[in-house]
């Protein structure tokens, strides 16, 4: 299904909960919906259902306005962060709610529940209640029982929150082979930017209500468009001084510019370690952190904090250790625009050959 | 442990003293005469008509507290358009009935629709009489046990919250459809214990009854007035007699009532 959404607000009493949210899901995409807790990305999945009404803007399903539809007309599939079974009823009965509704015949229900059974792999339980099944089996019946009737489009609020860790990955795997399958259009909801990066085919970033940019996972990574997104999607330090930093000398010191530096941008290395000599600068080691796959280390630079991740196959750096860093691109901003800088002593103006 | 022994011992002694021992006296009084003497008292034409009168204000009641006790606490659990400052007066004014002294509640009927009010003598015109009739019976009983099943069933709508009716509803299922088959079996054995409290209070009530009845013999008496009646009269075998039969009902309903919990606990 094609959705299109206008200039969406919701207001809850004074609180303003979704400002002017624009976008376009194109058929068959699946969407994650990414951002802090509270930043209204449930607020927009619940209109889209149908379960709120908007304050002000439109929604458009296939290019016809669905404001005034009820939950029941819309042709959706909702699944709920605490999956919302109905506890009283079997699994089958579970599945079967959206055809009864719908008075389909006794035998196409039984067939339909048993493909959808066997396809999210819940074979032998059908007769069991929800308070006998695991997070994981409640979550595939949640999840069954959504599709049973054939939506158009697919809600999922926060569809792992509930689940341990263990098996969450696996789901999560399962999850977007299983949609990709089907090729339903799919929104899910997160506040785990690994799970929005791994699942979904294109991330909105949502924040405070606003939507504060849409694309697939790498533009999101390479491509931050505002200051919040790039210290959001994976991880950064903030530094306000960013002139200290040996290549960014050149840098406005009028305009209230700080920068975010990804760990990725930064080499650090005992002296000689680094090829490109001439573009570093010192550091002094302040802490180390063993992440069972590398090392974080924690560097300081006249005063600023600066992180960074070494490969366990280099020599072990040590608190106190004075060390050369190279920096290779910051994310620079204001309050008025931001830009990606590249470090531009990486291309020597003079290479001598020898 | 000495003191714990002690305070176990005094616990039966004062259940013993307050239950179980009028409950003995209330047996061999109505057993007195023998079983004839049982008989006659209950088989008086003014025993026969009570006994009726309260079972026709038990039944009436239960249905219409039933209906509107279930109704009302959907509306002020999960209706969107009551604002929470309605909600949450109603949600006071709904134990007023727990407040007020039954004989106080049957007072304000009798001044309110009285014969010689202005409601009172306009309906008296009509054919209708409240006051001193079943109506004005039902209406007091109505009153004190308004509030049982409002306190029975809003606890478990707001335990269950409202996410398992979203979910029919993004299911295709209409409010109706919603209620039997998603909310109904969710909050049906607090409705039971409801009723269950609902009808053992209602085949109690004497004060707001008393008052509003008149307390007429084999028109508007009911089994507990006729008690009292029959006290006033020193009819002492006879009092017992339907004071057991009461008793009786009060135990049937107890156990249900203890079924009706556990199954309540249970979903």
């Amino acid at each position: 299904m094609h959705i299109e959404v206008k200039d969406l607000n919701k207001e809850f009493g004074s609180f303003h909960a979704v400002q002017d949210v624009s976008f376009e899901i194109e058929k068959g995409k699946l969407i994650g919906f990414l951002g802090p807790s509270g930043g209204g990305k449930t607020s927009i999945l619940r209109m889209l259902a149908g379960l709120e009404t908007p304050t002000s803007g439109d929604i458009y399903f296939h290019g016809k306005r669905v404001n005034d539809l009820p939950p029941q007309e819309r042709g959706i599939g909702f699944v709920f962060q605490n999956y919302a079974l109905f506890k009283h009823m079997t699994v089958f009965d579970n599945i079967a709610f959206g055809l009864k509704v719908k008075k389909q015949n006794k035998a196409f229900i039984k067939e339909r529940v048993q493909y959808l059974v066997e396809l999210t792999g819940l074979k032998g339980f059908e007769h069991r209640y929800p308070h006998q099944l695991s997070g994981g089996q409640r979550q595939r019946v949640a999840f069954a029982r959504a599709l049973a009737p054939e939506p158009q489009l697919l809600l999922l609020d926060e569809p792992f929150a509930a689940i341990d860790a263990k098996i969450r990955t696996e789901l999560r795997t399962w999850l977007k082979d299983m949609i990709g399958e089907l090729g339903i259009t799919s929104i899910f909801v997160t506040h785990d930017q690994e799970e929005a990066i791994e699942v979904a085919d294109e991330i909105m970033i949502i924040s405070k209500g606003k939507l504060e940019q849409k694309g697939t996972p790498w533009e999101i990574y390479k491509h931050p468009q505002t200051p919040f997104v790039a210290s959001f999607i994976g991880e950064s330090s903030l530094i306000e001084r960013i002139q200290c930093f040996k290549g960014f000398e050149d840098v406005a010191t009028s305009s209230g510019i700080k920068a975010l530096i990804r760990p990725e941008y930064v080499e650090v290395g005992k002296s000689g370690e680094i090829v490109l000599a001439s573009a570093t600068m010192d550091a002094a080691v302040k802490h180390l952190h063993f992440r069972g796959s590398e090392w974080m280390i924690e560097l300081e630079i006249e005063g600023q904090r600066l992180i960074t991740y070494r490969s366990l196959e280099k020599e072990v750096l040590h608190p106190g250790e004075q060390v050369k860093v190279l920096i290779h691109r910051a994310y620079l901003f204001n309050e008025e625009k931001s830009w990606i800088m590249e470090n531009p002593l990486k291309v020597d103006p003079l290479p001598i050959y020898i | 442990m000495m003191m714990r022994r002690l305070w176990i011992t005094l616990t039966y002694i004062v259940v013993s003293l307050l239950l179980l021992l009028p409950l003995y006296k209330i047996f061999t009084g109505a057993w007195a005469d023998g079983l004839s003497g049982f008989m006659d008292a209950l088989l008086r034409a003014q025993s026969l008509h009570a006994l009726k009168m309260t079972a026709l204000i038990v039944i009436i009641v239960t249905v219409i507290n039933t209906l509107f006790g279930v109704m009302l606490s959907i509306y002020l659990v999960r209706a969107t358009w009551l604002s929470p400052l309605v909600k949450r007066l109603s949600n006071s004014i709904v134990d007023l009935p727990f407040a007020v002294s039954p004989v106080i509640g049957g007072l304000m009927i009798v001044l309110l629709l009285g014969p010689n009010t202005v409601l009172g003598t306009m309906l008296g015109n009509v054919g209708v009489s409240i006051v001193y009739a079943l109506p004005g019976m039902v209406l007091a009983t109505l009153f004190v046990t308004f509030p049982i099943m409002v306190r029975e069933v809003m606890p478990v709508l707001q335990e269950i919250g409202d996410q398992q009716e979203q979910a029919a509803s993004t299911l295709g299922a209409y409010s109706w459809y919603t209620f039997w088959k998603v909310t109904w079996p969710n909050i049906r054995f607090a409705v039971m214990y409801g009723v269950v409290l609902t009808v053992a209070r209602s085949l109690g009530e004497f004060g707001a009854v008393l008052v509003v009845s008149g307390n007429i013999i084999n028109k508007t008496q009911t089994a507990t007035t006729l008690v009292y009646q029959d006290v006033e009269n020193f009819n002492v075998v006879a009092a017992n007699g339907i004071a057991l039969v009461l008793a009786a009902f009060s135990i049937m309903l107890l156990l249900l009532m203890e079924w009706t919990k556990k199954r309540k606990e249970v979903h």
